[in-house]
């Protein structure tokens, strides 16, 4: 378990943007009558990317109020769920996983990285560009280590093309999501050991 | 070596077209109908002779899940099929190119699965993180309303919807009653079972929660026959599954391969051999993180499958071969995987949550040594003592790798307690970030 407590300060107010909240009363119709509540967490993330990407007191309210849940309920979902971040964070905000498997390709030379760049964990710098955390198991193991920067997987990553993707983001130059060598998906880097029939030894989609 | 005309998933990288026809081209959907036209008992009987064990960790017969669904329709307690694609078992990176690459054969999988149980209705459970998969399998789905492949009024004659729904970074919610509880809107925290979920799940109506891969195959296996399936790999480890290899080989990767290829094999033939050559294998975690890992000698020529790996004390799980070379601190490599399981703990049972903190603790403080060696048969005892106890496997899941290290690296830990012994220090205990 981790301790989360909501920020200190907290704006005054949250409302639902007229596009989230068609989108909400869309979304709702997936569930049964009456089982609205299921749209909880789905609802909480919609409210956190409106809100820069962390989840204000009065959202967690509105969020409440728009399911007809109890407030305690809504809040107890937003502290257990970790991807709900309850203060501020940098306009790229970093999720590195240090999970074992990206441990042993490297992580922690990204983490010297992200140390040295933007300061100790839930930081945000003072141009508010960056924060980051570490975070558990993402679910890329095969193209490890990796973080996720916002809604998008960054793979394959060394010290060195690590900085030059936080480079780019500072500078507000284009980047390219996935893999940062070049690889497709989590094929075996540098030529297919399986599915030569259709493509081949897919170099050519590597190289594309 | 599996032959690709033997291969279910044809676009698992992603190399080929994704959309619905380039699918269709590579045979989704090819005749569906007729497989609905086996009916109910004959797709489960055939699910069952085919032998697939799930592919969530657990290695339950899939045809025998879906046999305990109630056969006569009760309209005021409608069935629902859930899929698993909470994959957040460290290693595991499978259902995401599915979801990805090859969308198509899961859904149509959910058709085929939720007709078998009597379902009208699928919910599939995507992590909060995969949020481009989330967005990929959607379209998938929107484009298999399109071409009413599934829908209340579909071609196939079988009212049937599909919706995805996300969580938001709970491990505990790949735990199946952890998993209804959080798409009720709820805290992902496990149910007492009984009732099993095949009773009382989903909004308290009968609900079968499967893996992504489990459903992905069932199309296949129909059209080609539980024979078919069940003449790759070994008896009663059958057919084809997906391996995601990771750590200290010189090519990570994914791929479907035959159960029960060696282990020498699969990462020789696939990811081009461990880093430094096999002589400088350590230690291999066999299944995800949760089962116990196993060392060289034992691992090198075994059958990755279900009951060799058993024998040798840990299982093939999620089939997420975590592999580590002789350069690996060993027992930091586990003290992270105990920090995984203190960070993603529900907090519900007691043993589990004192005790993955105290063996995380216990664990970080041996990898620097700064331990007594009568701590070592403590925590072993300690690991014992929460596995079982709890209303979840992850209780055992965090107990697991903890045993594996000290049943097979108990020198290790006392070489360091030793060195630390001859040099100690007053600098705090590195810890992981908390």
């Amino acid at each position: 378990m981790s301790i989360r407590r909501l920020a200190e300060q907290q704006p005054e107010s949250f409302e639902f943007t007229p596009e989230n909240k068609a989108w909400l009363e869309g979304q709702i119709a997936k569930y049964p009558d009456g089982r609205q509540a299921s749209m909880v967490v789905p609802a909480l993330w919609q409210a956190q990317k409106q809100n820069d990407y962390w989840l204000p007191q009065k959202a967690i309210e509105k969020v409440a109020d728009l399911l007809g849940m109890p407030y305690i309920r809504v809040l107890e979902i937003a502290t257990f769920y970790t991807m709900f971040n309850l203060e501020p964070v940098g306009k790229y905000y970093v999720q590195l996983c240090g999970t074992t498997p990206c441990m042993l390709r490297g992580s922690d030379e990204l983490i010297a990285v992200l140390e040295r760049r933007v300061g100790p964990q839930r930081h945000v710098t003072a141009d508010g560009l960056f924060s980051w955390l570490e975070v558990e198991c993402l679910g890329a193991c095969c193209n490890a280590p990796m973080v996720q920067i916002n809604d998008d997987y960054y793979e394959d990553l060394t010290a060195e093309n690590f900085e030059k993707l936080l480079d780019d983001l500072a500078a507000g130059r284009p980047v390219k999501t996935g893999s940062q060598t070049g690889r497709v998906s989590s094929e075996p880097e540098g030529g297919l050991t399986s599915l030569t029939s259709f493509y081949g030894d897919g170099a050519k989609a590597q190289a594309e | 070596m599996l032959a690709d005309k033997d291969r279910i998933f044809t676009n698992l990288y992603g190399i080929g077209d994704k959309s619905l026809a380039g699918a269709r081209s590579r045979g989704a959907w090819d005749n569906t109908k007729a497989l609905l036209a086996l009916g109910r008992d004959k797709i489960i009987q055939e699910m069952k002779d085919s032998g697939l064990r799930g592919r969530g960790g657990a290695g339950f017969s899939t045809g025998l899940k879906w046999s305990f669904m109630p056969k006569t329709p009760d309209p005021a307690r409608p069935s629902y099929l859930v899929i698993n694609a909470d994959e957040s078992e460290p290693g595991t990176c499978k259902d995401r190119e599915i979801m990805r690459n090859d969308p198509q054969t899961l859904i149509e999988g959910a058709l085929i699965a939720s007709f078998a149980m009597g379902a009208h209705a699928s919910y599939i459970y995507v992590r909060g993180e995969f949020i481009a998969e989330r967005v990929a399998l959607q379209k998938a789905i929107d484009e298999a309303y399109e071409a009413r492949l599934i829908g209340k009024d579909n071609i196939h004659g079988y009212p049937f919807d599909l919706y995805v729904h996300h969580g938001a970074g709970a491990y505990i919610c790949g735990e199946e009653t952890a998993l209804i509880e959080s798409l009720e809107g709820k805290k992902g925290m496990p149910r007492l079972k009984p009732p099993f979920p095949a009773n009382v799940g989903l909004y308290g109506c009968p609900t079968t929660v499967n893996n992504v891969e489990s459903i992905a195959v069932a199309p296949t296996i129909l059209r080609r026959g539980a024979s078919w399936f069940a003449g790759i790999g070994k008896p009663n480890n059958t057919g084809t599954k997906l391996f995601s290899i990771s750590g200290h080989v010189n090519k990570p990767c994914n791929v479907e391969e035959a159960m029960s290829i060696p282990f020498r094999e699969l990462v020789d033939r696939h990811c081009g051999g461990v880093r430094g050559g096999s002589d400088n294998l350590l230690a291999v975690i066999p299944g995800g993180s949760s089962v116990r890992l196993v060392p060289a000698d034992q691992i090198i020529d075994c059958p990755m499958d279900f009951d060799s790996l058993v024998k040798l004390g840990s299982g093939l799980g999620t089939a997420a071969v975590i592999v580590m070379d002789k350069s690996t601190d060993i027992i930091r490599a586990i003290a992270r995987i105990s920090y995984f399981y203190k960070h993603e703990s529900c907090g519900q049972c007691t043993p589990c949550r004192e005790g993955t903190g105290w063996m995380w603790r216990v664990v970080t403080r041996m990898a620097e040594g700064r331990a007594h060696k009568r701590e070592i048969d403590m925590l072993f005892d300690v690991s014992k003592q929460i596995e079982g106890h709890t209303i979840c496997a992850l209780g055992d899941a965090a107990a697991w790798p903890i045993q594996g290290l000290i049943n097979h690296f108990r020198g290790e830990i006392e070489k360091r307690i030793d060195r630390y012994a001859a040099n100690p220090h007053p600098d705090p205990v590195r810890v992981a970030a908390e």
